[in-house]
């Protein structure tokens, strides 16, 4: 871990942007004078000064406060998904992997065809259906997003299941329900709660995307795809309010794709496509 | 081969069919109906009203309906845009949608392919550096930032190109551009990984020992088995390629499939949503079945399994 987070010059400065950008998020409210969503009436759309760093938006909240507010709530939301994928992903996989046969093949079928759908559709119908709020946003973002984390720990589990302490517990009577709560999952959920960390950024660019297009987090309330929204409407007179809110999202993102690289480079996860290709290759 | 191509078309349909079903019964699900306006409707007519969009039936009967009329291509009136069916709709926009898509998709192919194979010849050099960097970047700027900061850098500050429309080639550059940029970097990427691992193969071995140039080695040996990964990447490519076109479409006013999209989610056009997801998947799993095809034109295992 500490060779994947500190291993290389870059690796150490992408360590240190996220940690930066995460408290900055937790202690966001403490940092800035302003509230979120306080209204400077002396200064509205104003550019960077002493007195708001990032600037003002137009309504005159200071941009500064906004944008850490929004980490906030974009880092939350990406952490709640991806515990949500965490809860479907490894039961799946484990039980895929431990039951083998035509259940395995059904259950990793499903994952396949579940592969090709244009899920962020789905996410949309559900936010759009039953109303646009955080909980039902994270968890529709979770739901959908489990499918590499299934496959994972398919793998995982079975090379756990010719392990002797699985032979042990099956020698004693337990049954499948039993061996995979007792001993598979326990066993499979470090490393895959590891991998589960990669679908982070892809959860933050979601959410961005949905509030983006005013699908997901909605005002009072707000998030960086809400900032780069608003942001973008008045680029052309105030650049910053784009700018600060765009370049936080993107070194965040860059920073969680390089340190997730080296994660996998390390862990040596096959690549989704590359999978496939060996898939069909062994099944020839 | 054609039994490889029979299965996989079953699948499709099969999941095609699932897509559909859960939409229609998500909507049907959802709490209030589509007539529930500010204005209450006199009973009279929105007993008419139900009766028109089948409403008054039960939810069987109008799933056997919907199926019935969705065999022949009728995805039924919108419910918001009062003389237009879905189906206006959709083809109105998903011309530009396509367009966009597959410029974006090729242009992201002959970047990340070329990229890729010149990255894997000079690996760990400089230009493999570069090149890397450059992906990573790429991956990790969402088009929600890029199409922004394109526009305020080419359209706003240097009058390049437009920034919104759809009226000339010109129009598509930048849209067509930020769509193709993160899977000219997950191409890019594919292909470095696969064409460094082809050159190990003793057939390559052997075509270089023979002295054959570099340009026929990569052209006749590698590429054909290193672009394997990469076209099994295009389906699920393909998939997320429509969350970017809705962005790009939105910000670059496009009046695509996406912005209808957008816009029935919006404004709880029902029809309008499900028939777009209904499109979108159609759209996507045929493009997966070109993509087993191709797949199996390169790979000579499946083709004779």
């Amino acid at each position: 871990m500490r060779e994947v987070l500190f291993g290389s010059p870059l690796a150490w400065a992408c360590s240190v942007v996220l940690a930066i950008v995460a408290l900055a998020a937790m202690a966001g409210p403490w940092l800035s004078p302003w509230a979120f969503d306080a209204v400077d009436w002396d200064a509205i759309d104003a550019a960077p000064s002493t007195a708001h760093w990032f600037g003002t938006d137009g309504v005159g909240r200071d941009l500064l406060a906004r944008t850490l507010t929004g980490a906030r709530v974009s880092i939350v939301i990406a952490i709640s998904a991806t515990l949500v994928s965490c809860l479907i992903g490894i039961p799946w996989g484990a039980a895929a992997g431990y039951i083998g046969g035509p259940t395995d093949m059904t259950m990793m079928r499903i994952v396949d065809g579940l592969y090709a759908l244009p899920f962020i559709l789905l996410v949309i119908l559900l936010v759009v259906l039953f109303g646009r709020n955080v909980v039902l946003l994270f968890v529709a973002l979770g739901a959908v997003s489990w499918l590499d984390l299934a496959r994972i720990v398919r793998g995982q589990t079975l090379a756990a299941k010719n392990e002797a302490y699985v032979e042990a517990a099956r020698a004693m009577g337990v049954g499948t329900p039993g061996i995979l709560v007792r001993h598979i999952v326990p066993n499979v959920a470090g490393p895959a709660l590891v991998y589960a960390t990669l679908t982070v950024p892809g959860v933050i660019i979601a959410e961005s995307f949905l509030s983006f297009l005013g699908l997901g987090v909605q005002e009072p309330q707000t998030s960086w795809g809400v900032l780069i929204a608003d942001g973008a409407r008045e680029m052309r007179s105030s650049p910053w309010q784009l700018i600060f809110p765009a370049s936080m999202l993107a070194l965040t993102l860059f920073a969680l794709n390089v340190l997730g690289d080296r994660m996998r480079d390390a862990l040596d996860v096959p690549d989704r496509a590359r999978s496939k290709t060996l898939k069909t290759q062994a099944g020839r | 081969m054609s039994r490889y191509l029979l299965g996989r078309l079953a699948f499709a349909l099969v999941t095609l069919l699932a897509v559909v079903t859960v939409t229609f019964f998500l909507v049907r699900l959802a709490p209030g109906g589509p007539f529930d306006g500010e204005r209450r409707l006199p009973p009279e007519v929105e007993a008419n009203l139900r009766a028109a969009y089948d409403l008054d039936k039960p939810v069987v009967v109008q799933y056997g309906r919907y199926l019935a009329r969705l065999v022949r291509g009728d995805l039924g009136p919108s419910f918001r845009q009062k003389d237009f069916s879905v189906n206006d709709l959709i083809a109105m926009g998903l011309p530009i949608s396509v367009g966009v898509g597959l410029t974006a998709l090729t242009l992201a192919l002959l970047l990340g392919v070329t990229g890729g194979t010149f990255a894997a010849l000079s690996r760990d050099g400089p230009r493999d550096r570069m090149l890397v960097l450059g992906a990573t970047l790429g991956l990790a700027l969402p088009p929600i930032v890029v199409a922004p900061v394109l526009v305020l850098v080419f359209a706003v500050t240097l009058g390049w190109f437009p920034a919104g429309g759809y009226a000339t080639a010109k129009h598509f550059v930048l849209p067509a551009a930020t769509l193709a940029l993160p899977y000219a970097a997950a191409f890019m990427r594919l292909t470095r990984g696969s064409v460094a691992e082809v050159m190990q193969r003793p057939h390559v071995v052997t075509a270089r020992a023979k002295g054959l140039s570099p340009f026929r080695l990569v052209a006749r040996h590698v590429l054909p088995s290193a672009l394997l990964p990469v076209v099994s990447f295009l389906g699920p490519a393909a998939a997320a390629l429509l969350a970017g076109s809705m962005v790009i479409e939105e910000v670059f006013s496009l009046p695509g499939l996406g912005r209808y999209f957008v816009q029935g989610a919006l404004n709880r056009d029902y029809t309008l949503v499900t028939g777009a997801v209904i499109v979108y998947a159609a759209l996507v799993l045929t493009f997966n079945l070109l993509v087993d095809l191709g797949y199996a034109r390169l790979d000579p295992r499946i083709r004779h399994a």
